[in-house]
């Protein structure tokens, strides 16, 4: 274990010096965008790698998020910490709430809970008042940052993203290896026998859907900074879809997963943008491929080839074939 | 005079029931197919609202490209939208019965993508018109009922019905109902259950197309018109459970008429509400009104 450990340290060193000097080669902005929907992704795969859990309503903590660090530094006068600190909360009560309601079903009732109530959040956002409506909220201003720090400088900002994505990062990587999150997996493999164990088993799943719900909040909330802006696409169903696309493109259960499929999903945006309409049928064709194909994701099969190599016997594959069953 | 004391003109409340009505029937059409493919299948099939949408589309092809006229999209649109879907089956869900449920769902959803963009591609986001079959309607003093809306509702209950009947009063329906609970036995006694599935899908996905070809003159024809009404029938389905079908019928139709009652005193909260209903079954009744605790 503290094998895999120390090299997975590794790898994220090597991410780490890496993104610090990849803003010279490539514009930051899009790097920063990166940088949240892999922390988006990492946050939703925390609960469907580790917990079995497929929330099919995470745009509602990212989205709702990215309102309110807009809101709250835009109309209230707060400091980008301060902005995004109130938007992770808000999505930490929500998951709180929102967790409370989905966890008293499982498997794939879970996934039609989760989104019914964000579609729910969603209506609630075209309706408020403080959201802008089909405007969302423009322009936020980039204060500086702890009331000293210049952030409306690109590069500087992006630095800051930085910091929050490796801050993210670290929190879940904790997370996935404390006892905790070896209970989680308990829970993943074989819920009845977790709970005979008497493990609180809603919870553990309670607690990681918070956690869960307050990252994501927290790539929304430093989304909505990055563009200045914090609008309705953010909190559709459509955007939900997108992290469990990433996340399994990347692979499902994988540490780093998340990150390469956000990576992939947002490169391929950029590249295909001008084709309209095609962006939608070639996101289906992907999740369809990659269901029917190679299940474990980019980063699950690149471990199980490399188990095959040094002869390893397969390792215990990621939530490939985790059975969350109802 | 009750209608005085609410503060509401009875054309408008009797006006947004109706239409609580059909949405309710619509509903039903498409729960009744998740039911029903779930069943035997574990699977939630979210290429359903795609499904939905091709139904209405596909009606308004035939008229159209063919001169095929509402009567006979009725009875065409489903056959070819379930065609479709057993080659949808065949293709692709087959593949996953012995994996994860999750995995039919993330299929599906990838599949409702494929379907919109295509459609979205070639006809654009905004509607397109579908000339209402029965035009007119008739006076019933406390309202107007058009005739169409009043053949969408008896109608869409008639399917709901015979639905009902043959699942659970004629023998091929016995045969589904043992194939649901133990398909490995029902297999032993000589029933191709792979061919049963198959033609299951096939039969859910034709009822979502029925409530598309009905919606086609009500709402106008959009490659979108399916994404957001499957979420709200997700919805319904958690709230009615899935384990019956009679459940899933009147779930259907009486959520269709609170949204409608809604609509009328509460507008603001008329998007929400299904949404808060299912909340709030969670929490008293976990399984669902008519779903039996696993």
């Amino acid at each position: 274990m503290s094998g895999t450990k120390s090299k997975d340290m590794l790898i994220f060193a090597v991410l780490m010096a890496v993104m610090l000097v990849a803003p010279f080669a490539v514009y930051p902005v899009f790097l920063m965008k990166v940088l949240c929907f892999a922390l988006f992704a990492l946050a939703f795969n925390l609960l469907i790698g580790y917990a079995g859990l497929l929330s099919f309503g995470h745009a509602m903590f990212f989205g709702f998020a990215a309102y309110i660090s807009g809101h709250t530094v835009k109309v209230m006068g707060f400091t980008p910490e301060l902005g995004i600190l109130a938007g992770v909360a808000c999505a930490a009560v929500m998951g709180l709430v929102t967790g409370f309601i989905a966890i008293r079903r499982q498997g794939i009732y879970f996934a039609m809970v989760t989104l019914a109530l964000s579609q729910m959040v969603f209506f609630f956002c075209v309706q408020a008042k403080f959201t802008g409506g089909e405007d969302g909220i423009q322009a936020i201003p980039r204060r500086a940052l702890f009331g000293i720090f210049d952030t409306a400088n690109d590069l500087n900002f992006y630095y800051v993203v930085l910091a929050i994505f490796a801050v993210g990062f670290l929190i879940i990587y904790r997370t996935i290896h404390s006892p905790f999150g070896q209970v989680l997996k308990a829970i993943r493999e074989n819920e009845q026998r977790a709970i005979s164990l008497g493990y609180a088993v809603d919870r553990f799943k309670l607690i990681a859907f918070v956690l869960s719900a307050s990252l994501a909040g927290l790539a929304g909330a430093t989304k909505a900074l990055v563009f200045q802006l914090a609008s309705l696409t953010d909190v559709t169903w459509q955007m939900s879809g997108e992290v469990v696309l990433m996340t399994l493109v990347g692979g499902m259960g994988t540490v780093f997963g998340p990150i390469v499929g956000a990576a992939i999903i947002i490169w391929m945006q950029r590249g295909l943008a001008h084709l309209g309409e095609w962006v939608l049928v070639i996101q289906g064709i992907i999740f369809v491929i990659t269901v029917l194909l190679f299940r474990r994701g980019i980063v699950g099969e690149l471990i199980a080839l490399g188990n095959r190599f040094s002869g390893k016997k397969a390792d215990e594959a990621p939530a490939g074939h985790a059975h969350p069953a109802e | 005079m009750i209608f005085e004391l609410l503060g509401v003109p009875p054309q408008a409340l009797f006006g947004q029931l109706l239409l609580g009505l059909i949405n309710g029937a619509f509903y039903a059409l498409l729960s009744l197919g998740l039911a029903v493919i779930f069943g035997l299948m574990n699977v939630i099939n979210f290429t359903h609202g795609a499904q939905y949408m091709m139904g209405a589309f596909a009606s308004w092809m035939l008229l159209q490209y063919f001169g095929v006229p509402y009567w006979g999209a009725l009875v065409l649109a489903p056959l070819i939208i379930g065609l479709t879907g057993i080659i949808i089956e065949r293709v692709f869900i087959s593949r996953l019965y012995h994996l994860d449920h999750l995995y039919g769902l993330l299929l599906t959803f990838g599949l409702a993508l494929i379907i919109e963009g295509l459609f979205r591609q070639q006809f654009g986001s905004s509607g397109l018109p579908y000339t209402n079959p029965l035009p007119g309607g008739t006076n019933l003093g406390f309202m107007f009922l058009p005739w169409y809306r009043g053949w969408v509702v008896v109608f869409s209950l008639v399917v709901c019905l015979a639905t009902w009947f043959m699942i659970e009063k004629t023998k091929l329906g016995a045969y589904l109902r043992a194939a649901t609970e133990r398909p490995d036995l029902v297999q032993a006694f000589g029933i191709n259950v792979p061919r049963m599935i198959t033609l299951t899908y096939g039969f859910g996905v034709a009822l979502a197309a029925i409530a598309g070809v009905l919606a086609a003159p009500i709402y106008s024809v959009n490659p979108l018109m399916g994404s957001n009404l499957i979420i709200v029938v997700f919805a319904v389905v958690v709230i009615g459970g899935m384990g019956s079908i009679l459940g899933a019928i009147i779930t259907g139709f009486g959520l269709g008429l609170i949204e409608g009652l809604t609509k009328v005193f509460y507008p603001e909260a008329s998007s929400t509400v299904i949404f808060v209903i299912m909340a709030i079954v969670l929490m008293i009744r976990p399984q669902g009104l008519f779903g039996t605790p696993k």
